[in-house]
């Protein structure tokens, strides 16, 4: 009724200033237009960054240096990506395809470890008791601030003793001891679900195996799949350990390809670098657009926690 | 006498039980508990050992007392320079990472159609590689053929050469950082979509204005959101390592040797392990008492009312 009224008691005039400034329901044209144009001029320049990658991967060599830029190149140019992924330079030196191939076991390798050995170490912290828990989860916590510098140097002393040096192990076989991001993140998840589940199981005389592997990580898909996410986005990308690690190029992963690029191809030759940035990019742009929700769940959930 | 006997016998059961159970669960922990005696607690200790020592890795170390520190400690050496170059950088690029991905938040929840698009397109930058994006905005910074300066042409402005000045190169990485502020920009927006609206309903009877909601009631509001963006970007940015060493190999005349170049150098190129180690303690006490000063600083106006 009263809002009939006050609706009825509204006039043209007022109309048009509803529909130009709005109100807090219905926000006005004016705001409106300024915000999509603001949303449009900057959402052109952080993609610029990817346009200029993009188009630069498929020009031609006599395309690359022109002034002004060329902005669309013609032909596109789309052998470049069969260039780069497959030249051997020389034989020192891997194709895109080989070290695509080290990086992959490295990082699925990665994914695989961090899902099994953080979220065993989660399932104890969040379902088990026993002695020294408290102060063991605060040691947990207190390493999560502890950065890759400082305990780089005295690993890589670890590995030169154990002659691990330019070999995977140091890259594949720590990931086996959980880390404490991920146990944090998955404990606090595993705490959400309700113990109703396996106290039945217990008494069915489940053991906590049991009740880890059937009933906690089948009920805990999103957070395993956003930390599946997060590790396979984050060993692709490393380098600075790889880097330390690994010698022989053969031997080198993608970051550590495209960072020693100008050193083997011995001039830069910019759209063979750009298609060689934008190959190893896309399996994580794809990853993330498959998975957008999760990848920002989980990024959420570190983000409430203080 | 008989129930005696019952209690105490499932006394001791119970407390085998116990025991039991604590054997398991270390079980269950044994990944974390191994990993961290020998990959980082280990580790951790063995550095602050090495850093009194002088040692290549080739013979055997020698014993130097704190010379290694008061090295550092010397006026106009590299350490003290490379510390200069990562505070700058911290300094400019962290709060104007902040005050971006908050205004990219603020503008995303305008109530914008495809808002998922917009989130996306803002993001992207955090999913690409150190190196990858690195490499990406060289090519952008090229002096001659590059994007920004061809750009900067038609607007009638003679592009400088970015990265191959000693002025110039600092910024040039201050503004690619900027690109990068997906993570802060998701946190904020999560935030930002959590505000009690009735807060709002009661500013607006009160006649308050956009930006005083704003500045008293969205900042307080979001305060741990801005606390959380600041002590995880200041502890990334210390450490920054993969674009001085893709972009500039921390020059030119060492105006981008980051505190993570120089002990890459020193320990990786020169193998000085005990002078490395020394450094990677500094950085770490130097974290922490940026993380504990800015926990601290945070009671006078970090809100937690909400909770």
């Amino acid at each position: 009724m009263a809002a009939q009224e006050t609706k009825m008691m509204i006039g043209t005039s007022n109309r048009i200033e509803l529909l130009l400034y709005g109100n807090r329901f219905r926000p006005g044209l004016i705001k409106q237009t300024v915000v999509y144009i603001t949303l449009f001029i900057l959402a052109a320049v952080f993609l610029l960054p990817f346009y200029w990658m993009a188009v630069t991967a498929v020009k031609p060599n006599d395309q690359i240096f022109s002034i002004p830029p060329i902005w669309l190149p013609t032909p596109f140019q789309w052998s470049n990506f069969v260039t780069v992924v497959t030249t051997q330079i020389s034989s020192n030196y891997p194709t895109v395809l080989q070290s695509g191939l080290n990086t992959l076991i490295i990082t699925v390798n990665g994914v695989i470890a961090t899902l099994f050995s953080s979220s065993l170490v989660a399932y104890a912290f969040a379902r088990m008791e026993f002695r020294a828990k408290n102060v063991l989860f605060l040691g947990i916590l207190s390493t999560l601030m502890v950065p890759f510098a400082v305990i780089m140097v005295p690993q890589f002393i670890l590995w030169t003793y154990l002659g691990w040096l330019d070999s995977y192990l140091p890259l594949m076989v720590p990931q086996w001891f959980a880390s404490p991001w991920n146990v944090f993140l998955m404990r606090q998840f595993f705490m959400t679900i309700p113990k109703e589940y396996d106290e039945a199981a217990l008494l069915d005389g489940a053991s906590h195996w049991d009740i880890y592997f059937r009933i906690m990580l089948p009920l805990s898909k999103p957070v395993l799949a956003a930390v599946a996410v997060f590790a396979f986005v984050f060993f692709w990308n490393d380098f600075l350990n790889p880097l330390i690690i690994l010698v022989t190029p053969t031997k080198f992963t993608l970051t550590m390809f495209l960072a020693n690029f100008s050193m083997m191809y011995q001039s830069t030759q910019w759209n063979l670098y750009m298609a060689a940035a934008l190959v190893i990019i896309t399996p994580c742009l794809i990853l993330f657009f498959l998975t957008q929700n999760l990848f920002l769940r989980g990024i959420n959930i570190t983000g409430r926690m203080k | 006498m008989a129930t005696t006997t019952i209690t105490s016998k499932r006394a001791g059961f119970l407390k085998s039980k116990k025991r039991r159970d604590t054997l398991i669960a270390f079980l269950f922990i044994a990944p974390w508990l191994i990993g961290f005696v020998f990959f980082m607690g280990g580790p951790i200790i063995a550095s602050l050992v090495l850093s009194f020592f002088s040692w290549n890795l080739l013979s055997p170390p020698s014993f130097v007392g704190v010379a290694n520190f008061s090295d550092l400690l010397k006026p106009n050496n590299l350490f003290a320079l490379s510390l200069g170059v990562t505070f700058r950088y911290v300094i400019i690029s962290i709060p104007l990472s902040q005050v971006i991905a908050l205004s990219l938040a603020i503008l995303i929840n305008q109530r914008v159609r495809f808002l998922g698009v917009w989130r996306t397109i803002f993001y992207l930058p955090a999913v690409v590689s150190g190196v990858a994006g690195s490499v990406i905005w060289l090519w952008m910074y090229d002096q001659q053929y590059g994007v920004i300066d061809n750009l900067l042409k038609v607007i009638g402005i003679a592009g400088p050469n970015w990265l191959f000045s000693k002025d110039l190169a600092l910024w040039s990485l201050i503004i690619k950082s900027l690109w990068n502020v997906g993570v802060p920009m998701v946190v904020y927006l999560a935030a930002l979509q959590g505000l009690p609206q009735m807060f709002y309903e009661a500013a607006d009877l009160d006649g308050a204005s956009e930006w005083g909601k704003f500045r008293n009631l969205t900042i307080p509001l979001i305060s741990p959101a801005i606390l959380f963006n600041l002590v995880i970007g200041t502890i990334s940015g210390i450490q920054t390592f993969a674009e001085p060493y893709v972009m500039t190999s921390g020059g030119p005349v060492n105006s981008t040797l980051f505190l993570g170049m120089h002990l890459y150098q020193v320990a990786f190129h020169y193998l000085q392990m005990g002078q490395g180690s020394a450094i990677a303690w500094l950085m770490f006490i130097i974290i922490l008492i940026l993380t504990v000063a800015q926990l601290r600083l945070a009671n006078r106006w970090v809100y937690y009312g909400s909770e």
